[in-house]
């Protein structure tokens, strides 16, 4: 698979524990007691959200129902809160994929904010909804930033492809 | 071009379609989001999860804590010294009270039962470690470090060294989640100290608290200490609560708004009291009949205060 459409380079195909060991320092990352502070993403929601626009076949609704669960448990929400927002997440995430991976990467982000900002925002409505309290406008920053770390992200989460398929041993570097 | 991979796309073993599996996961999803918003009965579920989730959780608050000792220990020692002063300042200034306690409490007990009042219940309970606060944004909650292995259960009060904190709404093997005073909506009965008039006051989730029902021409002033009253069968009675620090009476409606904070360092780190839980109370007198669900315990319709009520 190509990073963008315009790019001629073609990758290795994505190893199965990479895409495990993503999420799960995205869940750790997302446990850090950084939480807290406003503007900082759902780690959770944009890896997953990465690896259903890249990957639609082998992330998909299953895993984002799992890890929503994992997170409200975490979080202390209501359980089932996460795991709708997750959901709709990989299903519009794995939707768009064809036409988001068409774009060069800032356009990519561009498409990605909106799905980011849903997830939150639905979270947020869904509690609301049930009489929590209101949690201050900081909460609906950290989409944003992620949207920002889209371009970081797919570089760091595509390293692993970017390896040649043929190495040669006597190469000096 | 996702299908330039090396291995073939799947042309006719492609599982459920997209529609219906989203279907499926957001019905479960709602199913969930109901069930334990509603009926509450989804905790051995949340358990279990914990139970795995719980460690990770610990360790990755550690960076967080390293820094906190980190800083307490390049602190000084003059910092340490000033500290240490004004303890031992406040101990003196507490010490005519506290020595004289116990013997009053003996006779408190003996004057009781001189006059065949029912004793009153000691205070015991178990200092827990906060461990952090629940990264939920849209509640006030903390996560303490005993739970069920150290017997702790749903509806124990929290304390700290000056006045109620929180209660504990869910238990977990090894922590236990306890919700603040100053989460929306979270009940505690209080009464006013200096004029004995009891009333409920409610968490705003703003850092403060409501004391509400109450009528506009109530004798309440600025100032006001509220303390548990004791009535609910889950806090004993006597500890402060809240002190009013705003009271608005407008003649348009029947209530005034009464608002106050915490005495309690309720968003401050440190060290909580997990009361122990209270001997039941002696069953209500039957009620008469076409007076549903009337009691004298004022405003216990709290819908936190009922289901934690029914756990312990």
């Amino acid at each position: 698979m190509q990073p963008t459409f315009s790019s001629s380079r073609i990758l290795q195909p994505v190893q199965p524990w990479f895409i495990f060991f993503s999420l799960l320092v995205a869940v750790a990352l997302n446990f850090l007691p950084t939480a807290h502070w406003p503007g900082v993403p759902d780690w959770v929601a944009l890896v997953l959200c990465f690896w259903c626009v890249r990957e639609f076949r082998r992330v998909g609704m299953g895993w984002a129902f799992l890890l929503g669960l994992l997170m409200d448990v975490a979080d202390g929400a209501v359980l089932g809160q996460h795991c709708f927002a997750y959901v709709l997440l990989a299903y519009t995430a794995a939707a768009l994929s064809r036409r988001i991976l068409w774009f060069p990467l800032v356009q990519q982000a561009l498409q990605i904010l909106p799905l980011l900002v849903a997830t939150q925002v639905l979270q947020a409505l869904m509690r609301l909804a049930v009489g929590a309290d209101f949690p201050g406008w900081g909460y609906f920053i950290g989409p944003v930033v992620a949207t920002l770390l889209w371009i970081p992200a797919t570089f760091i989460l595509l390293l692993p492809q970017y390896r040649p398929v043929e190495q040669d041993p006597n190469r000096p570097i | 071009m996702a299908g330039i991979d090396h291995a073939p796309p799947p042309f006719f073993k492609q599982g459920p379609a997209p529609l219906a599996l989203l279907t499926f996961y957001i019905a479960v999803s709602l199913a969930i989001f109901v069930v334990d918003l509603r009926f509450k009965s989804l905790d051995l579920l949340r358990q279990s999860i914990a139970l795995v989730v719980d460690p990770v959780q610990r360790v990755a608050q550690t960076p967080g804590s390293l820094v906190d000792y980190a800083a307490s220990y390049l602190q000084g020692m003059r910092g340490l010294q000033q500290e240490n002063n004004e303890l031992k300042h406040a101990q003196l200034t507490t010490a005519p009270n506290l020595q004289r306690l116990a013997q009053l409490e003996a006779e408190n007990e003996r004057l009781r039962k001189l006059l065949s009042v029912k004793e009153r219940e000691k205070a015991n309970g178990q200092v827990t470690q906060i461990l952090y606060t629940a990264r939920d944004p849209f509640s006030r909650k903390i996560i303490v470090d005993k739970g069920q292995q150290a017997g702790i259960v749903a509806g124990q009060p929290a304390i700290d060294e000056t006045g109620v904190v929180g209660q504990v709404t869910r238990v977990f093997p090894f922590s236990a989640e306890v919700t603040l005073i100053t989460d929306k909506d979270q009940v505690v009965p209080v009464q006013i100290v200096r004029s004995g008039q009891r009333s409920v006051v409610f968490g705003l989730g703003n850092g403060q608290l409501e004391l509400r029902y109450m009528p506009a021409n109530a004798d309440i002033q600025i100032g006001d200490i509220l303390v548990t009253s004791g009535l609910d069968g889950i806090y004993l009675p006597g500890f402060p609560v809240a002190k009013v620090v705003n009271i608005e009476r407008d003649s348009a409606y029947s209530f005034a708004r009464i608002f106050c904070v915490p005495i309690a360092g309720v968003e401050n780190f440190g060290e909580v009291m997990v009361l122990d839980p209270r001997q039941p109370l002696p069953p209500a007198p039957p009620e008469s009949i076409g007076r549903p669900g009337g009691s004298d315990k004022p405003g216990l319709g709290g819908k936190k205060k009922k289901t934690v009520a029914k756990t312990n």
